[in-house]
């Protein structure tokens, strides 16, 4: 893997060299716009900012922060917090002991795969190293409005919803799958299990809209830009969402898993505006009437600035905004075909009813 | 003057009518004829951007054949009948005939794997991989009776296909040899004149070339080529080479047409969730009746 990791590496750093040259010099914006239309960003032929490339949208900086805490960490207690999740890291890359005791049966009872049977250890995960920064801060959250770095009250409504069992929904990470820590008939039908374990779409809704860090792995994201369509092609599960510029929304009778894109430029911004969204996608225990506005802008050669904003009047008292940098990476993405390796779901659900008739057994003797 | 204009006008026509000769005689020989001219993205290239999609019977079999009552087929007293699993659907479980895509007579197996071809028609149920929602590998995913897109720009190339989300960036800088084998492998494309040649490797033996059973290793290589023949259609060819399963290379082609249609898009056909009965019925806490 070294040598196609350094060949990948050089060929997308000569690449991106080229863009730079290219687009920086002479290409002038075909339409006067915005007070940024003579930053050195890379530009499209058509004079919009080009925001294509891989991004590796990976961070420590979570989607909301501790209650009463700033939007903005100093840099030292960031350094502080990323030298910790480096050790952290170290010491579980480290060697296990062979001569290590079995684990308990059913797991050592820590949330978390690990804390149960065993599941990925620290080599397979790729969740971020670093705090994100934003016009030079480094961020303690990815919300930024509400001010407090919280998502909003659900509504009543909403509330309702939850106590009767919504899951699962797009937002779902595989961390919260734990055995043990569902509720009853979780483990009834395929329906019931998170999307993310069907192969439908990647957990922490990475995909999106509103695309997020998954805090796990597998956080690359691929942009392709046209004229017509700007492509966002997620890593997990190979979601590509195809955003129709100046076009309409599909009529409400058709629903899609990641909505319906359609995208407009307000001076060097992309503003894509998604709604019709399926009932089943619940990003957040959310309901199909999501709306979600997202604004891409190229801050530098290497770097979008990501905003979203949120909303749903069945779900949440108000609107949210949050924002993050995608940074882009020589790193190449690789096919995740999930589905087709998908031994996973049918034997969870089989374990199920293993356990269930040897209960039945049990309760017999 | 008159006279001029007139030599004019006959040198048109007759110039109209050779290329028009030309492509009836050779509609698909993948060079764009001289008359038709692409028009072209920023970088001089012809523009292949938009929604394309395949009007063929390909995807149901690659050769020429006759319309067969269903796909799965068992023996009757006068000949076959659809297989019981797939009786219920009458008509519409038929296969529409065509006079197939590949470039001169059958798709030249090796006689053991000819055998193996055979097996997977008979056991088509359980092993064509788009029964299961399977990613459909390529040059499967161009003729899928569903559209996909091109996204073409000064520094990439992608196809965003319908059928299963399925999707294939194409390297316009060759990255070397893949490092692991994948579904829909891996693609690196170059401009050849006007044509847009794919090279695509780094396959796995698990994909189709279609619902007869036709299938490959994992040493296939697929070159592909994308033609601009008019301002809807795209001339393509794609030629296999797998020296394990084949005797020598061979080639299909077909037109690929542009869905014209205003509101035309690439919609979601996540058929995971359609075969999740299929697949993981059996499991349910309370199976479905049959």
């Amino acid at each position: 893997m070294t040598r196609y990791k350094a060949l990948a590496t050089a060929a997308g750093f000569a690449a991106m060299a080229a863009l730079t040259a290219a687009h920086v010099e002479g290409q002038a914006p075909a339409k006067p716009a915005a007070p940024a239309a003579k930053r050195a960003i890379p530009r499209m032929p058509d004079g919009h900012p080009d925001l294509q490339g891989m991004y590796d949208l990976a961070t420590l900086t979570p989607v909301e922060r501790a209650a009463g805490t700033p939007l903005v960490m100093s840099d030292e207690q960031a350094a502080k917090l990323e030298q910790a999740n480096a050790a952290r890291k170290v010491s579980g890359d480290a060697p296990l002991d062979g001569n290590r005791a079995a684990p308990p049966v059913g797991g050592d009872g820590s949330a978390g795969p690990a804390g149960n049977v065993g599941g990925y250890n620290s080599f397979w995960i790729d969740a971020g190293s670093r705090f994100s920064v934003v016009e030079g801060q480094r961020r303690a959250s990815i919300v930024i409005d509400p001010p407090e770095g919280r998502v909003p009250a659900l509504t009543a409504a909403a509330r309702g919803r939850f106590a009767r069992n919504v899951r699962p929904t797009s937002d779902q990470s595989a961390r919260e799958d734990d055995p043990g820590l569902e509720p009853a008939g979780a483990y009834d039908d395929p329906e019931r299990r998170p999307l993310g374990e069907r192969c439908l779409m990647g957990f922490g809704s990475t995909s999106g809209p509103p695309v997020l860090p998954n805090y796990f792995y597998n956080n690359l994201h691929q942009i392709v830009q046209t004229p017509d369509s700007v492509l966002i092609l997620t890593e997990m599960v190979h979601d590509a969402r195809v955003v129709r510029m100046n076009s309409e929304h599909a009529p409400k009778s058709i629903r899609k898993w990641m909505g319906d894109s359609i995208g407009r430029w307000e001076g060097d911004t992309l503003v894509v505006d998604t709604t019709n969204f399926t009932d089943k996608t619940r990003y957040r225990g959310s309901t199909q009437d999501l709306h979600i506005v997202e604004r891409f802008t190229r801050v530098d050669a290497k770097t979008l600035l990501y905003r979203f904003t949120v909303e749903d009047p069945n779900t949440w008292e108000k609107p949210w905004t949050g924002e993050y940098p995608w940074t882009a990476t020589s790193e190449q993405m690789y096919e995740y075909a999930c589905h087709e390796g998908n031994y996973a779901l049918g034997n969870i659900l089989r374990g199920a009813r293993l356990k269930e008739t040897n209960d039945a057994k049990k309760t017999k003797q | 003057m008159r006279k001029t204009l007139s030599g004019v006008f006959i040198a048109i026509v007759a110039a109209a009518g050779g290329a028009l000769i030309a492509t009836w005689a050779t509609p698909l020989s993948g060079q764009a004829p001289a008359a038709y001219r692409a028009p072209r993205a920023a970088d001089g290239h012809p523009d292949l951007n938009g929604i394309w999609q395949a009007n063929t019977e390909a995807n149901f079999d690659l050769e020429a054949h006759m319309a067969r009552p269903a796909m799965a087929l068992r023996a009757g007293p006068y000949g076959p009948v659809p297989a019981a699993a797939v009786l219920a659907l009458g008509a519409v479980g038929s296969v529409p005939p065509g006079m197939g895509v590949v470039e001169g007579g059958p798709i030249p197996y090796k006689p053991e794997k000819l055998a193996i071809k055979k097996e997977n028609q008979d056991k088509w149920l359980e092993r064509d991989p788009e029964i299961k929602c399977y990613l459909p590998g390529v040059p499967r995913a161009t003729y899928m009776p569903q559209p996909f897109q091109i996204l073409q720009s000064q520094s990439a190339i992608f196809f965003a296909y319908q059928y299963a989300g399925a999707v294939r960036n194409i390297y316009l800088k060759d990255p070397g040899p893949a490092p692991i084998d994948s579904w829909m492998g891996q693609s690196v494309a170059k401009w050849e004149g006007d044509t847009l040649v794919v090279d695509a490797s780094g396959f796995n033996d698990s994909t189709w070339f279609d619902r007869s059973g036709n299938f490959h290793s994992e040493q296939l290589k697929v070159v592909e080529r994308y033609t601009r023949t008019g301002p809807d259609v795209i001339s393509y060819e794609a030629t296999m080479t797998d020296p394990e399963t084949f005797t020598r290379p061979w080639k299909i082609s077909l037109p690929l047409y542009r869905r014209i249609e205003k509101n035309a898009q690439i919609m979601d056909f996540k058929c995971v969730e359609f075969v999740e009965e299929l697949l993981y019925g059996q499991y349910r806490k309370k199976p479905l009746t049959k």
